[in-house]
């Protein structure tokens, strides 16, 4: 009993990893432009699917690594550039159909370069698997939740200690304030996207070995980090983590004990129950509406 | 006369293509491109009400549809009721629904209203493909043929005449809709929600109307499809699915009720049409998209109406 328990916590906590990175790059699109970038699950495709490109051609595995989030980088340097900046007064309905549109636009592009297949990465450690007080871990678990939390780490002090971070976060909190001081908004822009593409890309390479990738799975996985995003309440970086983490682990809970059929549907539910109780997210503060 | 003219003029066009549209037509694989087309478009019309004017998104709109459906499939074949007794059933059922969640969620503001309608539309899919005892899970089932007053549709012409029928009806209810006070509370509570509450309009119960009632034309549009596809299939409430209906919406011109129907149209014909260059679709449509939210926000039937009066005038 308790080692299962052990085995769901950690199976969610990996998942739940990848939902916080891909939160997180919700988080830091939205805050940098109101926008929600329904593509961040592309970001993970790209990533785990130009590794796998690069591996086979024969470039060693690190080198592919960067090669891969650099080339998932110039993707969401061109959505930013072409696709939100030109329509950027435009309203939130319009901007959402933009960025599903932008998704449908590279899961095309993805198919017609890479295929339909399903494909893996090696581990990047072998695959014996460790005990932990009787349940089993995967290396590679280690490594997703290793390469989240110091990513993770790494935006914190990003954005609470560099000028760059601070212009990103005054913009996010008032635009035209941060523009009258001198902040290059559209280089705030520009750099989340950048950013938000860096945090889908590295989650995806990481979640390759033991997910696998193919054209399709960005869509789920976009889904349950803007889920994530929510349930931390928008614009919260902190939260969004804590949700990617509490999604992951209660749907690895209910999998195991109510449904594996349902799972996707708990975590949907879960979101539904705290939108009602708490409309702007767990840890969201109150909207203000003005005429 | 020339003012019942002009004020259904848009009405007119449309009846006069569908009785026009028949002599291009070739073969029964047209008619059953139309029809789908005709049925996507009842749905859109019904969401453009509750997107265009009350300004509310639904990213679950396909579930309400694919519910329809399956009610019109489980209740003819399964139970053996009559078909319009199903299609009636299954509208009950989901304006029942639609009127549930709504309250709740319609407090909802922007994204999170676009996260909770998503999640109900995905909820809904997972349900019907898992009961497969009764839904037929991913192999689908299918429903009885359509009869009414003992005539029963079955070939393309006739599904044809009855679509564009329904269309006609729907785009006429939506119209006077728009045009009745309902109408015009919808329109102060886009503008400016707080607004509208201040002059006295009672916003939460508009929103709750509309989007019972576009919940319920995508439910008849839906019982119709079920009786005319060979099998239902859960890929048609989908999460995807809900994105095209937006998608129709928002190309052919948001708060435009011609808008919608052509929308719908041109984003049926567009597969059907890029079939031979079938890998390259979603790069095509996903441009579409992008596309038209860039260079015209307001959508493909209002921007050439303001093109063309621009022309008009001196």
């Amino acid at each position: 009993m308790l080692e299962s328990t052990i085995q769901f916590i950690l199976a969610g906590l990996t998942s739940g990893a990848i939902y916080a990175l891909v939160g997180l790059g919700f988080t830091i699109i939205y805050n940098a432009s109101h926008v929600i970038n329904f593509a961040q699950g592309e970001f993970i495709v790209i990533g785990g699917m130009s590794t796998v490109a690069l591996v086979a051609a024969g470039l060693p595995l690190p080198v592919a690594i960067v090669l891969a989030t650099l080339v998932t980088m110039v993707v969401g340097l061109a959505l930013a550039r072409f696709a939100i900046q030109p329509a950027k007064d435009a309203d939130v309905v319009a901007l959402i159909i933009i960025t599903i549109g932008a998704s449908i636009f590279l899961r095309g592009i993805v198919q017609v370069v890479f295929g339909k297949d399903i494909h893996s990465l090696p581990h990047f450690s072998g695959e014996t698997p460790l005990n932990l007080m009787g349940a089993t871990l995967m290396p590679q678990s280690l490594w997703v939740m290793g390469i989240s939390a110091a990513l993770i780490l790494v935006m914190a002090w990003f954005f609470n200690a560099t000028l760059a971070g601070k212009a990103m976060l005054a913009t996010a909190y008032n635009a035209l304030a941060a523009r009258l001081m001198g902040v290059d908004t559209k280089w705030v822009l520009l750099s989340a996207f950048a950013l938000s593409a860096l945090l889908g890309a590295v989650g995806g390479i990481v979640v390759t070995p033991i997910t696998f990738v193919s054209y399709e799975s960005g869509i789920m996985l976009g889904l349950k980090g803007f889920s994530a995003a929510v349930l931390g309440g928008l614009g919260n970086g902190i939260g969004a983590v804590a949700g990617g983490l509490i999604l992951g682990v209660v749907e690895a809970m209910s999998a195991g004990y109510i449904s594996s059929a349902y799972k996707d549907a708990i975590a949907f539910i879960i979101i539904l129950v705290v939108l009602v109780a708490r409309p702007n997210g767990l840890f969201g503060k109150k909207g203000i509406d003005r005429v | 006369m020339s003012a019942f003219l002009q004020r259904h003029r848009g009405l007119l066009i449309l009846a006069a293509c569908i009785v026009l549209l028949p002599l291009a037509v070739q073969n029964d694989y047209h008619y059953d491109v139309l029809i789908n087309a005709g049925l996507n478009a009842i749905v859109v019309v019904g969401l453009n009400l509750l997107i265009g004017y009350a300004g509310q998104i639904s990213l679950g709109h396909a579930a309400f549809f694919g519910l329809g459906a399956y009610a019109s499939a489980i209740l003819t074949t399964t139970y053996g009721w009559h078909s319009l007794a199903a299609m009636g059933a299954g509208m009950a059922g989901v304006g029942v629904l639609a009127y549930v969640v709504a309250r709740p969620i319609l407090r909802l503001k922007g994204h999170y209203l676009a996260m909770a309608t998503l999640g109900i539309g995905i909820i809904i899919s997972i349900v019907l493909n898992t009961e497969a005892h009764i839904t037929g899970g991913p192999d689908g089932m299918s429903a009885a043929p359509f009869s009414v007053f003992g005539y029963t549709f079955q070939s393309e012409k006739s599904w044809y005449w009855l679509v564009g029928g329904c269309l006609l009806a729907a785009v006429w209810l939506s119209s006077n809709l728009i045009d009745s006070p309902i109408g015009r509370a919808l329109r102060a509570l886009h503008g400016a929600e707080v607004g509208a509450r201040v002059v006295g309009i009672d916003t939460t119960h508009y929103k709750v109307l509309i989007f019972v009632i576009s919940a319920i034309f995508a439910s008849f549009a839906g019982s119709l499809f079920a009786h005319h596809t060979p099998t239902v299939t859960p890929s048609i409430l989908g999460f995807i699915k809900s994105v095209e209906f937006v998608v129709m919406a928002v190309f052919g011109g948001m708060a435009s009720v011609m808008g919608s129907v052509v929308g719908a149209v041109i984003m049926t014909l567009l597969p059907n049409l890029l079939a031979s260059i079938e890998d390259y679709e979603p790069i095509i449509l996903g441009a579409i998209m992008m596309g038209t939210m860039i260079f015209m926000p307001k959508g493909l039937v209002p921007t050439i109406a303001k093109m063309l009066r621009r022309k008009e005038a001196p």
